[in-house]
């Protein structure tokens, strides 16, 4: 068995140079990076005091707060637009056009982010097309402003993470036989307490990896905030971003990075629990 | 309700409209950007002045066409060697990830599994910064202990091929694992019974049947690497990717070269996700 070690070792020597260079020792510097402050001498030391500067500062905490709570509405929305879609997509439309649906369903999501979301700022901008459109047809006197509103960079995140709902509802959707939903309406069921009783509850552990993909890459989306959001829409990947670039105060950004890192965890540690799932089993 | 049960007109009208207009939402900003590109006015909107080639092909000095935009061009083949390497890389040590975790024991494994899919929760912005601390810690350790200065270790296109590498190998982990899980493993009994070695047998019989697998995740990887943002955005040096450069553009106003790389992008990306999308089918 002597070639089976060696296999072993081959095998398995990058993977923990991977895990261990890539993975567990910049987050272990991430982590301890976020408790170093200058004292009063000017001298590097162990400090809470980055902690206690975002609890101190209500931008700090507001925005983070605000990240979170955004991020809840738009994996909402994401699920209210999902849901019916998946459900046209397995059981109502023609089988002969499910997979070309499916083709134009997953498109999108190979464009890279960034242009897609140019591709918004072009539309909403106030000199933007449906702004050209509006006025010529004297909808309106003059431009909206649509662009660099909360409701817009809603609306942009929900775009970006739609495919991460879409495809596992689709995927759970297709394991419910529709017997079920026939025999349902047979005895007389509503469209309502089907949907409730029947369809719903099939389609728990779908909805419940969606969710927690869509809540994760809404936490450390960077770009459409930024591009969407204008000013006013704060986002912690911003906060985290100035710390390290504008401020270079790495070690603040190290305790904001940090506290993101704990609060997606949690999230995602708390929906696996109520959802009784494998972080394996959400991930494939 | 679902196509085999009686639906009201009403109810099947309502629905088909509504999943019409999820389309046009989906697919409205991607086509906004493509007609655009060939509008012949000096901004990327409206009204249509008649078509032109010149956001491609004009050499300037008034307008000049991305063939001619040195800047661009440069990041774009930045974007490409990243991606080449990375995806390479990736398919490399993700393979031997599959192979590890499906084939062979180990002491931790779970543990290291658990690791492994770590990069999967980790905010992409978090990746950038702790692999940037992770690059500073190591330079600063190399000059003082070692007393060389090692520029890989600061923001660069190393560092941003090491960056993108630490969490795209996952997602190639996971499609290789998931076709060498459907491998009947008597194929490598009988080659070895038949006096085959251990790495005769893997080159010879698993990697052939891996092989649709490991292209499409070289695929996949490929295009992850290419439009990265979150994460090379903190690791960038002097030569920015694609989307960095693009983001940077954006931010400061807009021209139809924008729409005429995005046009290329959405036509390039769209191509490979069909090729992807077939070679899927034909391995089903």
């Amino acid at each position: 068995m002597k070639t089976s070690r060696l296999s072993l070792w081959i095998f398995l020597s990058p993977v923990l140079m991977w895990l261990f260079l890539l993975i567990v020792l910049p987050h272990l510097d991430l982590f301890i990076m976020s408790f170093r402050a200058k004292d009063e001498y000017g001298q590097m030391g162990f400090s809470l005091q980055n902690y206690a500067n975002f609890f101190a500062e209500p931008i700090y905490w507001l925005t983070f707060v605000r990240t979170a709570i955004y991020s809840v509405i738009t994996t909402v929305f994401t699920f209210l637009l999902a849901m019916p879609v998946a459900f046209y997509i397995v059981k109502v439309v023609r089988p002969k056009y499910k997979g070309f649906l499916m083709v134009l369903l997953l498109l999108p999501f190979w464009v890279s982010e960034l242009v897609r979301v140019y591709g918004w700022m072009i539309l909403l901008r106030e000199s933007g097309v449906v702004n050209f459109f509006l006025l010529k047809l004297g909808i309106v006197d003059a431009p909206l402003h649509m662009l660099y509103t909360d409701a817009t960079m809603i609306m942009g995140l929900v775009y970006t993470s739609m495919l991460f709902m879409v495809v596992p509802v689709i995927s759970v959707l297709e394991s419910l036989d529709d017997s079920l939903i026939e025999a349902a309406s047979d005895l007389g069921g509503s469209k309502i307490s089907i949907w409730r009783e029947i369809i719903l509850p099939h389609c728990k552990p779908g909805i419940t990896s969606g969710a927690i993909v869509v809540f994760m890459l809404s936490l450390g989306n960077y770009l459409t905030p930024n591009l969407m959001g204008g000013k006013n829409s704060l986002w912690f990947t911003e906060q985290i971003y100035n710390q390290f670039i504008a401020s270079f105060n790495w070690n603040q950004g190290a305790a904001f990075g940090f506290l993101l890192l704990l609060l997606s965890s949690l999230i995602i540690w708390a929906g696996l629990k109520i959802s009784r799932q494998k972080l394996g089993e959400v991930a494939s | 309700m679902i196509r085999s049960l009686p639906n009201s007109k009403a109810y099947t009208w309502s629905f088909h409209v509504f999943v019409i207009l999820y389309f046009v939402f989906l697919f409205a900003p991607l086509l906004v950007t493509c007609v655009l590109a060939f509008n012949d006015s000096n901004f990327p909107s409206l009204p249509w002045n008649g078509g032109t080639l010149d956001w491609f092909f004009s050499p300037g000095p008034k307008r000049v066409g991305i063939f001619h935009d040195a800047q661009n061009l440069r990041s774009i083949m930045v974007s490409f060697e990243t991606a080449v390497i990375v995806s390479i890389l990736c398919v490399v040590v993700g393979t031997c990830t599959a192979f590890a975790f499906e084939q062979e024991k180990f002491p931790f494994k779970n543990v290291l599994y658990f690791l492994m899919l770590a990069p999967l929760v980790i905010p992409g912005v978090i990746l950038g910064i702790s692999q940037l601390l992770g690059a500073t810690t190591a330079g600063m350790f190399a000059e003082k202990h070692l007393g060389v200065d090692v520029p890989f270790f600061r923001p660069s296109f190393w560092l941003v091929v090491l960056g993108q590498f630490s969490f795209i190998t996952t997602f190639v982990a996971l499609v290789v694992s998931a076709r060498l899980r459907k491998f009947d493993r008597s194929l490598e009994e009988a080659a070895l019974n038949l006096g085959a070695t251990r790495f005769e047998v893997i080159r010879l019989i698993t990697l052939r049947f891996l092989r649709p697998s490991i292209i499409g995740a070289g695929a996949v990887a490929f295009l992850m690497s290419f439009e990265n943002f979150n994460t090379t955005l903190f690791l960038v040096g002097s030569q920015p990717t694609l989307p960095i450069n693009l983001y940077l553009q954006v931010r400061d106003g807009s021209t139809p070269v924008i729409n005429a790389i995005s046009f290329l992008l959405i036509v390039g990306t769209s191509g490979l996700a069909l090729v992807n999308l077939y070679l899927n089918r034909k391995e089903s």
